[in-house]
């Protein structure tokens, strides 16, 4: 009823005075605003794992097998793994051992001491989707064949940052050594991270069996498998788990991790951390709301006879409640409005500082934007008109129980 | 007949510390449709709490009030406010107008408060301001009227819920003299057309303008009758030798009669 002239009248007050409007609505700017922040970083830190996590591929499984330092003789040898996919195509799709080696590169007069080595087979390149298990594509040459994996071939496929500076650009055909042995290079992955020393371009590929020479050891500890699917790969970790405790007889021997459950259990954490972080800004509002309450107590007591005049005109108690709730509210949603503006600017601009960064570090494919979903901008208002109804309906209720007569003589 | 307004038998005590109060000490009135009635006193005469319960802003502590028909004296706030609302029309000393509300902003309170719409709060309020004479200043702000105005505009806004009964508290307290006897006539215009006027005042010049006059003193009606009547402005000091009982028991009745 008398809704549109109180809310007139609140914004009235509210131009009046806007230094004390300003103040007041401080505590609801910054908690909103920091909720806005909070939630847009968020949600483009999630966006960029999970757009990792699709990177490396959600259907990878990582299995982790502990040797004992080499104490038991119970082993499953790559064949056994191969034989694991060859018997449940509807749910594994490939599996390469995963060797990883240490060891001084050379080309020439060149040393590169940084760069990372990986023995695997050719199951580890998925040709179809020009993709390998571990995100990379192919720019030139091919990958690793059967033959070059089952005859020990000293052949290699390297990463852009060494094409460029071992070989100046062209490294098909050419030789390099690892430890000594002179491997040919007869592929060059495309560039993956930013080209340098000891990133993801500082890398070599070579067939597992001559990784494992380098090493000097007899078995692989490390396998990657693919799922056929993001949902089946609860049910493929189960059946490599299965087969491994047959030869083990100990779950505590290998550890199975998927891709899919680890991209879940991060997005978990990413948002109870969310929560966290959401319930201290919350804190804010909170002391916003209550600067709000100070306010309308002190706007309450000078305007004791305007209440008078209206109660004594007929105002009921619900009317002069209401008028002092919609103008609490009227407050803290302009409050919220400025916090929504305040944290989107500052998430952009803290979204550009960040998107950069990450960019440099961790290559092309991860984009990063800090962009706050409609969600949260409609909850974080809906926040703050709630507290301005909540923390103005004390002083309301004091407005309303005024005896009309002492507040019409009030001075 | 029904009278308009009728107390009875109103005591209004208050605890003040250690001593017991008798605001009004056993008042009887009756007020018909129609009349102009000055009610006056000195201060403390308990002419404020009789004006108080008149407009419903207070309950008796003992005693009834029929405003219409209706008992008010047992009424809760939001009850009384209704009643404020629907039949009362207040005219006070100070104006009191909302500052930051405009002319025609004030005038429409007790029509928003009834739960009009804005259409007809708006014809209503500006046939009242037509009626003071304000209509072309209903964009202005109070603050922007001289003293005088602000009155008709309060006029005007106790006029705008077509209230049975105006009262007038001290209308004329915060003007000069040429501005106040503006204001008593247009209050006196008012009766001529019909409306029932209540003026609550100390000052006897004032209440002459008004047909009947209702003496109060130390809570209790110590004359009620015709203005006219030379007794009516007689200084209660002069009276405190007569019959004090006398006075109320007789013109308590004599009052309704005039």
């Amino acid at each position: 009823m008398n809704f549109t002239q109180s809310f007139r009248l609140a914004l009235k007050s509210l131009m009046t005075s806007k230094m004390r409007a300003l103040l007041t609505m401080l505590g609801i700017i910054i908690g909103v605003g920091a909720v806005i922040v909070i939630t847009s970083l968020g949600n483009g830190m999630q966006q960029m794992m999970n757009q990792q996590f699709e990177q490396l591929g959600a259907n990878l499984l990582q299995v982790q097998i502990y040797n004992y330092g080499g104490l038991s003789s119970r082993t499953v040898s790559p064949d056994d793994m191969y034989a694991l996919v060859d018997k449940y195509p509807q749910y594994l799709s490939g599996v390469s051992p995963y060797v990883m080696t240490q060891g001084v590169v050379r080309e020439g007069s060149e040393e590169f001491t940084r760069t990372s080595i990986y023995g695997v087979s050719e199951f580890f390149y998925d040709a179809r989707r020009n993709q390998a298990m571990s995100g990379e594509t192919l720019a030139k040459g091919r990958f690793l064949s059967y033959i070059d994996v089952s005859r020990y071939q000293n052949v290699c496929v390297v990463g852009s940052y060494l094409e460029q500076n071992a070989f100046g650009g062209d490294a098909l055909g050419k030789t390099l050594t690892i430890k000594g042995t002179p491997f040919t290079v007869i592929g060059v992955l495309a560039e993956k991270a930013d080209n340098s020393e000891g990133s993801g371009d500082d890398v070599i590929f070579l067939p597992y069996g001559n990784a494992m020479r380098l090493n000097g050891t007899g078995s692989v500890d490390l396998y990657l498998f693919n799922s056929t699917s993001k949902e089946g790969s609860t049910t493929a970790k189960g059946i490599i788990e299965n087969r491994l405790f047959q030869t083990y007889q100990d779950d505590n021997a290998y550890f199975v991790m998927s891709s899919a459950e680890m991209m879940d259990a991060m997005n978990t954490m990413m948002s109870t951390m969310m929560i966290v972080l959401v319930a201290i800004a919350a804190i804010s509002l909170l002391v916003g709301g209550i600067g709000i309450m100070n306010i309308m107590l002190v706007s309450v007591t000078e305007r004791t006879r305007e209440i008078g005049i209206r109660k004594s005109l007929g105002a009921k108690r619900k009317d002069i409640r209401g008028q002092f709730i919609i103008e609490a509210g009227t407050t803290s949603a302009i409050g919220g409005l400025l916090g929504i503006g305040v944290g989107i600017a500052l998430a952009q601009l803290a979204g550009g500082l960040i998107g950069g960064m990450m960019a440099a570090q961790m290559g092309g494919g991860a984009t990063f934007s800090a962009v706050p979903t409609l969600g949260s901008i409609g909850i974080a208002f809906g926040v703050s008109v709630g507290i301005g109804v909540l923390f103005g309906y004390l002083p309301a209720n004091k407005a309303a129980r005024l005896n009309p007569i002492d507040a019409l003589r009030y001075d | 007949m029904e009278h308009l307004i009728e107390l009875k038998d109103v005591y209004k005590i208050y605890q003040m510390g250690d001593e017991t109060v008798h605001a009004l000490d056993g008042v009887s009135l009756t007020i018909d449709q129609g009349e102009f009635v000055a009610i006056v006193g000195s201060s403390g005469s308990g002419k404020s709490t009789a004006m108080n319960i008149i407009g419903c802003l207070d309950v008796p502590t003992t005693g009834t009030y029929h405003l219409g028909g209706i008992d008010v004296s047992t009424m809760d706030d939001d009850q009384q406010a209704e009643i404020r609302n629907k039949m009362l029309g207040f005219i006070f000393q100070q104006y009191n107008l909302i500052p930051k509300l405009s002319v025609l902003e004030n005038v429409e309170l007790p029509l928003l408060y009834a739960g009009l719409d804005a259409a007809e709060r708006r014809e209503r309020a500006m046939s009242s301001l037509s009626r003071v004479g304000l209509r072309d200043k209903c964009k202005n702000l109070p603050s922007q009227l001289s003293g005088g105005q602000q009155q008709r505009v309060s006029i005007a806004r106790a006029l705008a819920g077509n209230p049975s009964v105006i009262l007038a508290d001290e209308p004329t307290g915060a003007l000069d003299s040429r501005t106040g006897r503006e204001v008593l006539s247009f209050l006196q215009k008012l009766n001529r057309e019909g409306d029932t006027v209540v003026l609550i005042t100390h000052d006897n010049s004032i209440a002459v303008r008004a047909k009947r006059i209702v003496r109060l003193q130390d809570g209790r009606i110590i004359y009620d009758g015709d203005a006219r009547d030379p007794r009516a402005v007689v200084q209660p000091e002069e009276l405190l030798g007569d019959d004090e009982s006398g006075f109320d028991g007789a013109d308590a009745g004599e009052g309704a009669a005039v």
